[in-house]
């Protein structure tokens, strides 16, 4: 595993083409709403998540992560009954996040994506859960051990899936 | 200031957004029950995600009937009897129900009492879920033009669902009861106990307001109260599973669920609710001698010629045979001999007498709908004839 910092100039910039952006994140929340009635034990991932930190880390821009973030997490919550806003925020967050340390580190290779995931997991369950019992007063429980599981069974998943969001980027 | 500006450029754009959210998020919370000034992008991102939900239901769907209905037919013939025999047993047992159900009825006509019927339901498939831990919801295919309107209650046959929360042209999301925010009235149904049913985070449900002194044991049996105004009273909602001493003098009580509410296919929205006083039933009421008769083979019809003699019929058997219509001065005649019958036989001497005193003789001869029968056998005759017939036919 390497972890390497990088200038902005040395790290490569991708894009990915405008059926793919729209395309990736809308099938993203679909399987995410869609897979847990079939296989219960799917709702521990959290794919637009994914899909965010992968969207971010290749673009490595931080106005592009944290607008993708917010648009995901939005159209994420907007399929709750919760108020609008609280994957919204979280994904903004872990957007600008992810795409700053894009910048900062190389990111390419399987074992910094798994920690960079497990990472950003735990980030973004932390400010949902902050935000879901500061303001909208929602009765949570925190538990580290079930956090960091099942920011582990994410990891897992999003280092598949950030192979597969590879073939379809494109060097800008 | 401008180098400032540019330098920071991304980090006041993320404060510039994150306030944005958070402002959007204050008002949502503020206005609770103002669904209106997001509906618009609830609208969108459930037109978006629902038309491919409904597809991949409907490939689903097609797929699996193909693999029912064409190759998946083995058995099908010995489920078939099971099934035969299980109707014939349920009727059995529907007619001493029934019978209760009347008793319940004339009290309850004395007492003024109204009852709730669900008289209307919409059944529903559903589609998706809201894909969050924090929002137990799920999205059915019904939607305003099926009829379906905010807080209907959603059921199955063993128990309750939900509430329909939001509703959208050709979908509606559905509150799960054991979501946090969700709230249903319940009782015990051995004790009595009324209490509040709601969802703890991670899922559960808890029955709440029921005093630490009370006695709750497990495995009781909970339903709905009715007092919440969308679920009529009587409803299965589940079974006790843990008691415990919670805080602030009440129980600290979990239930199970009567379904699987993470594996849900198939719910029925009640549309309509019926409020009326309950009426006893003159209609007359089946009998369990008559569903038993419907079992044993005809009575053989009686000669024309015969004389003096009335042809016999046996309630419940098709009326358009040869001894459907007796003649108008015709007397009841008893004419189906032990032997050549079945067990049974003496239940069909019982039922072939017409008129109101043979229903008042299988009444007293079985009290509880006529599958029982009376430990000391009454007066008439043919009263503990009908002990052997009415023990075989569960069977």
């Amino acid at each position: 595993m390497a972890i390497t910092y990088t200038s902005g100039d040395q790290v490569e910039v991708y894009r990915f083409s405008i059926p793919a952006t729209i395309l990736i994140p809308l099938t993203a929340i679909f399987l995410q709403a869609w897979l847990p009635l079939k296989l219960h034990f799917f709702s521990v991932f959290d794919l637009p998540l994914l899909v965010t930190i992968g969207f971010a880390t290749a673009r490595r821009s931080q106005l592009a992560g944290l607008f993708t973030g917010g648009f995901i997490g939005l159209l994420q919550d907007a399929l709750t009954h919760q108020p609008i806003g609280l994957y919204g925020i979280s994904k903004t967050v872990v957007g600008f996040g992810a795409s700053s340390l894009g910048i900062k580190l190389d990111v390419e290779n399987a074992g910094a994506r798994f920690l960079l995931t497990i990472a950003f997991y735990v980030i973004h369950e932390i400010v949902y859960f902050m935000i879901g019992r500061g303001l909208v007063g929602l009765h949570m429980e925190w538990s580290w051990s079930r956090e960091l599981l099942s920011g582990l069974a994410n990891a897992f998943l999003g280092v598949f899936l950030y192979a597969l969001m590879d073939r379809v980027k494109q060097r800008n | 200031m401008e180098s400032v500006l540019g330098r920071y450029r991304n980090l006041i754009v993320l404060v510039g957004v994150l306030f944005a959210q958070v402002l959007g998020l204050a008002v949502q919370v503020k206005r609770t029950t103002d669904i209106e000034s997001t509906r618009l992008i609830r609208v969108w991102a459930v037109g978006a995600v629902a038309p491919f939900e409904k597809m991949l239901l409907w490939v689903q769907t097609t797929t699996g009937g193909v693999w029912h209905n064409y190759f998946y037919l083995r058995g099908v013939r010995a489920e078939n009897r099971a099934l035969k025999q299980e109707i014939e047993r349920m009727r059995l047992e529907q007619v001493r129900v029934t019978q209760d159900a009347d008793q319940a009825r004339r009290l309850q006509s004395l007492l003024a009492f109204k009852e709730q019927f669900i008289s209307q339901t919409v059944a529903a498939q559903v589609i998706g879920s809201s894909g969050s831990e924090q929002s137990r919801a799920v999205y059915i295919d019904k939607g305003e033009s099926a009829g379906i309107k905010p807080d209907m209650a959603v059921i199955t046959a063993d128990g309750i669902v939900g509430k329909v929360l939001h509703v959208y042209g050709s979908s509606s999301l559905v509150l799960l009861i054991n979501d946090q925010t969700s709230g249903v009235g319940a009782i015990l149904e051995k004790s009595r106990l009324q209490g509040i049913l709601r969802g703890t985070p991670s899922g559960e449900i808890a029955l709440e307001k029921v005093m630490s002194d009370e006695a709750v044991p497990i495995g009781e049996v909970v339903l709905t109260s009715g007092g919440d105004r969308i679920f009529p009273k009587g409803l299965p909602v589940g079974q006790v599973t843990k008691v415990s001493p919670g805080a602030d003098l009440f129980l600290n009580i979990r239930v199970k669920p009567a379904i699987s509410l993470s594996r849900l296919e198939e719910v029925l929205v009640v549309t309509k609710i019926d409020e009326r006083q309950a009426e006893p039933d003159l209609s007359g009421t089946t009998r369990a001698a008559d569903i038993l008769a419907e079992r044993l083979p005809t009575v053989p019809p009686k000669p024309e010629n015969a004389s003096g003699g009335a042809t016999v019929s046996v309630p419940g058997t098709p009326t358009n045979g040869p001894h459907a219509k007796p003649p108008a001065d015709a007397k009841p005649k008893v004419s189906a001999p032990a032997s050549t019958a079945n067990a049974a036989a003496p239940v069909v001497r019982k039922a072939v007498t017409p008129g109101p005193s043979s229903a008042s003789d299988v009444s007293k001869a079985a009290p509880s709908g006529g599958v029982k029968t009376s430990p000391k056998p009454p007066k008439p005759v043919a009263e503990p004839e009908a002990q052997p017939a009415a023990q075989d036919a569960p069977q």
